[in-house]
């Protein structure tokens, strides 16, 4: 086997594990701090990527359609959080669920209405779309180098302020003790309102990054949703920690079966077994990761802790 | 959870004469019933003026009941058609492009099938074979359709039409093609308007053989039109295949497959990537720097749902198709002409497709007169293809599946600046699919 190809699918599946701990943050902060079920996470990644999309294309400028996408998708998401979302905290988890699957459709249809079904021309800023030579012989996309970077600073950044600061400080006490944490005279509500204003904003910086690799269309946010439940279970359900193991360990594991199961396969079962069995297998590898771990360790590998 | 998508939608359509007469149709089968209940009161002991009172009341109860059963008998039942396709999430535009075909094909026919007044109910299958079963059992046994139509992908077509047909409805699909309906499971009652999986593969590796090209990389999604896609490009293209390479229906990111890819050094690609897929196919593909470095030749990629996201990333580009927005013919520059007017975009092939297939129902209900109970008749009728095609005139061979040209595609800037896909050179002339020996039927 060709080791420079395992490195550059290393860095594949790195790729692909950050953009998924862009979203599994957000999820699991909401879920671990408010105890919310939220399905529309997707939605707001949607929401994120075609607000980039269409203020990229006005301005002409990537980093002006991040940074509106960031602002507006905060703003959506504290919004959604205060009309929909405050009222479920007390209820079940399947009150959770099919409210914000309601979202979904809500969110689903709103951008077919705004921007029509079609998928929106989206296309690498033109000074990220050259290759870096990483390795000799391996040429990488400089657009998904910068995603890795992005996703690593984004990780760091996360790490310092859940560990560092004052927001931080509260954002763990709540997921420790929310009912403490109200009686010791912190606004809960607010602080609510803030992590998922934040969790929407790391959605929205994912789909803002994935609108020029991927399409840009009305349910865009289902596909990688389902995967980044699977990281959140991996890495443990609350834990930013357990979201950034999860996510590189559902990259990896994807990509490097998507990539070397079949030829593995073909060794073994022979090349027209493989052929059938190879596809379908690699599709199901990180079910079956997740199968196992909480088989073994049902509270995930990096669990939260919470009384 | 099946829901037909926009049942609401669909009635609002309809007209209010015909919601009219559709609510007739419910009270005279009502009225009946009431009335006899309150004729049978004699029995009990009451005054004079109630008894006229009641005879009053039973006299406008049958002259209601008289004016509704007059009308349903003066106006036939409306063609009910049920219509599959995908309608939300990522292939929802496929099913948009479809679902305006169907409306500009009843624009066109005057909102009449055969003469007869038509109810069209659309379904939404989400791209999932159970979901779309589960339609076509709602639209057969609630709504008593008298065709079931549409329908996108391979696998939700393997569901549906057996449903279908089983249940003795005619099914005319407009998009997908596996080959087990072109050959073993062909059926009297099912007729396709767009073409057998693998016929359209057979032209490009036609067109890439007689290009002596080698050493190509075949990639399609893993279901069973990727599968048919491959083994049809294969029936033509005889020199060397580097790999085959299935990834998962709906997948977002092609980076791991494009490694390895660059890893085995190819000297061309094939790639079968519909819908959303191809938009992120292409794209990848091109950041990869992968374009000009190994050509890329497709099926049912780089098409007008592509075109716009993708912009210049498929300028250029290879395809074969048996139908373009340029062919030349009178049908189809008034399909082009009125879809861009009514919409404001171009439509592709799957659009083009749904669009003769309403022509295809409505030339058989013509033939038996509006006699739907007569399928035979209107088998025959169909069998003819006697409709104004947007492909231009063609024939069915014996297992339903078009007989038709093939051309090369080609991606290119249009006058306005727009991509656009232009048609090269014919490939197949009167192409038959490679299952119709297979296929039992006789006619």
């Amino acid at each position: 086997m060709n080791w420079l190809l395992v490195v550059e699918q290393c860095l594949n599946g790195l790729q692909f594990g950050v953009m998924l701990f862009l979203m599994a943050a957000g999820l699991t902060l909401v879920f671990g701090i408010m105890n919310l079920v939220n399905l529309a996470h997707g939605s707001l990644y949607m929401v994120g990527a075609y607000l980039a999309t269409a203020a990229f294309n006005r301005t002409g400028s990537f980093l002006a359609g991040v940074a509106f996408a960031l602002a507006a998708t905060l703003a959506i998401g504290m919004l959604v959080e205060v009309i929909a979302l405050r009222t479920l905290y007390e209820r079940d988890h399947l009150d959770q669920v099919l409210a914000t699957f309601g979202l979904i459709l809500f969110f689903n249809e709103a951008v077919a209405i705004v921007w029509g079904r079609a998928a929106l021309f989206t296309a690498v800023p033109r000074a990220l779309s050259g290759h870096l030579q990483v390795l000799p012989g391996i040429p990488y996309p400089a657009y998904r180098a910068v995603i890795i970077l992005v996703g690593l600073a984004v990780a760091l950044l996360l790490y310092v302020v859940v560990s560092r600061t004052r927001l931080g400080m509260l954002i763990r006490a709540g997921a420790s003790n929310r009912t403490m944490v109200g009686a010791l005279g912190v606004n809960i509500r607010l602080l609510y309102t803030v992590v998922f204003g934040f969790g929407a904003a790391l959605a929205a910086l994912g789909g803002a990054m994935a609108g020029p690799i991927y399409s840009v269309l009305p349910g865009m946010g289902e596909e990688i949703l389902i995967q980044v439940f699977v990281v959140i279970v991996i890495g443990g359900i609350g834990s930013i920690r357990g979201a950034l193991v999860g996510a590189v360990v559902v990259g990896m594991v994807d990509t490097l079966g998507r990539a070397f199961l079949k030829p593995m396969l073909s060794t073994v079962i022979g090349p027209s077994a493989a052929d059938n069995a190879g596809p379908a297998l690699a599709s199901m590898l990180i079910y079956i990761l997740m199968a196992a771990v909480l088989f073994f360790r049902p509270q995930g590998l990096f669990p939260a802790v919470r009384s | 959870m099946a829901h037909l998508h926009p049942p609401t939608r669909a009635h609002a359509d309809l007209g209010q004469r015909q919601l009219r007469r559709l609510d007739g149709v419910l009270e005279s089968r009502r009225l009946p019933a009431a009335s006899i209940r309150t004729t049978q009161w004699p029995g009990m002991r009451r005054t004079k003026e109630v008894t006229v009172r009641q005879l009053r009341i039973v006299l406008v109860l049958l002259l209601i009941v008289g004016l509704f059963a007059g009308q349903a008998v003066l106006a036939a039942e409306p063609v009910k058609i049920g219509f599959i396709t995908s309608l939300s999430g990522p292939a929802g535009i496929i099913g948009k492009h479809m679902k305006d075909s169907v409306e500009l094909a009843l624009e066109h026919l005057g909102r009449k099938v055969g003469g007869l007044d038509v109810e069209v109910i659309y379904g939404d299958d989400q791209r999932k074979p159970d979901v779309g079963k589960q339609l076509a059992d709602e639209m057969l046994k609630k709504h008593k359709v008298n065709f079931v139509s549409g329908i996108i992908w391979s696998n939700v077509m393997l569901a549906v039409a057996p449903t279908v047909t089983g249940a003795g409805t005619i099914m005319v699909g407009t998009n997908a093609g596996p080959h087990e309906l072109a050959g073993k499971m062909c059926s009297e009652l099912y007729f396709t308007t767009s073409w057998q999986n693998d016929q359209t593969p057979e032209a490009m590796g036609k067109y890439m053989q007689d290009q002596g090209l080698t050493d190509v990389y075949a990639m399609a999604p893993n279901y069973a039109a990727g599968k048919d896609m491959v083994s049809g490009f294969k029936r033509y293209f005889k020199g060397r295949v580097v790999d085959e390479v299935y990834t998962k229906l709906g997948q977002q990111d092609y980076q791991a497959e494009i490694s390895q890819l660059r890893g085995k050094n190819p000297k061309a690609v094939f790639v079968f990537y519909p819908g959303d897929m191809g938009i992120q196919f292409l794209k990848q593909y091109a950041q990869a720097g992968l374009r000009e470095q190994i050509p890329l030749y497709s099926v049912y990629t780089v098409d007008e749902i592509s075109l716009p996201a993708v912009g210049e990333a498929a300028l250029g580009n290879y395809e074969t198709r048996y139908w373009s927005p340029d062919l030349k013919n009178e049908a189809n520059a008034k399909y082009v002409g009125d879809f861009k007017k009514k919409f404001g975009y171009t439509p592709s092939f799957y659009g083009a497709q749904s669009y003769d297939g309403i022509l295809l129902i409505d030339s058989a209900v013509r033939a038996v007169r509006g006699d739907l109970g007569n399928k035979k008749g209107m088998v025959a009728a169909m069998r003819k293809a006697d409709f104004r095609s947007t492909r231009g005139k063609f024939s069915f061979n014996v297992n339903h599946t078009p007989i038709q040209n093939f051309y090369l595609l080609r991606a290119v800037k249009g006058a306005g600046g727009d991509m656009e896909m232009q048609i090269q050179k014919t490939v197949f002339e009167n192409h038959k699919d490679a299952y119709y020996q297979e296929c039992p039927m006789k006619w």
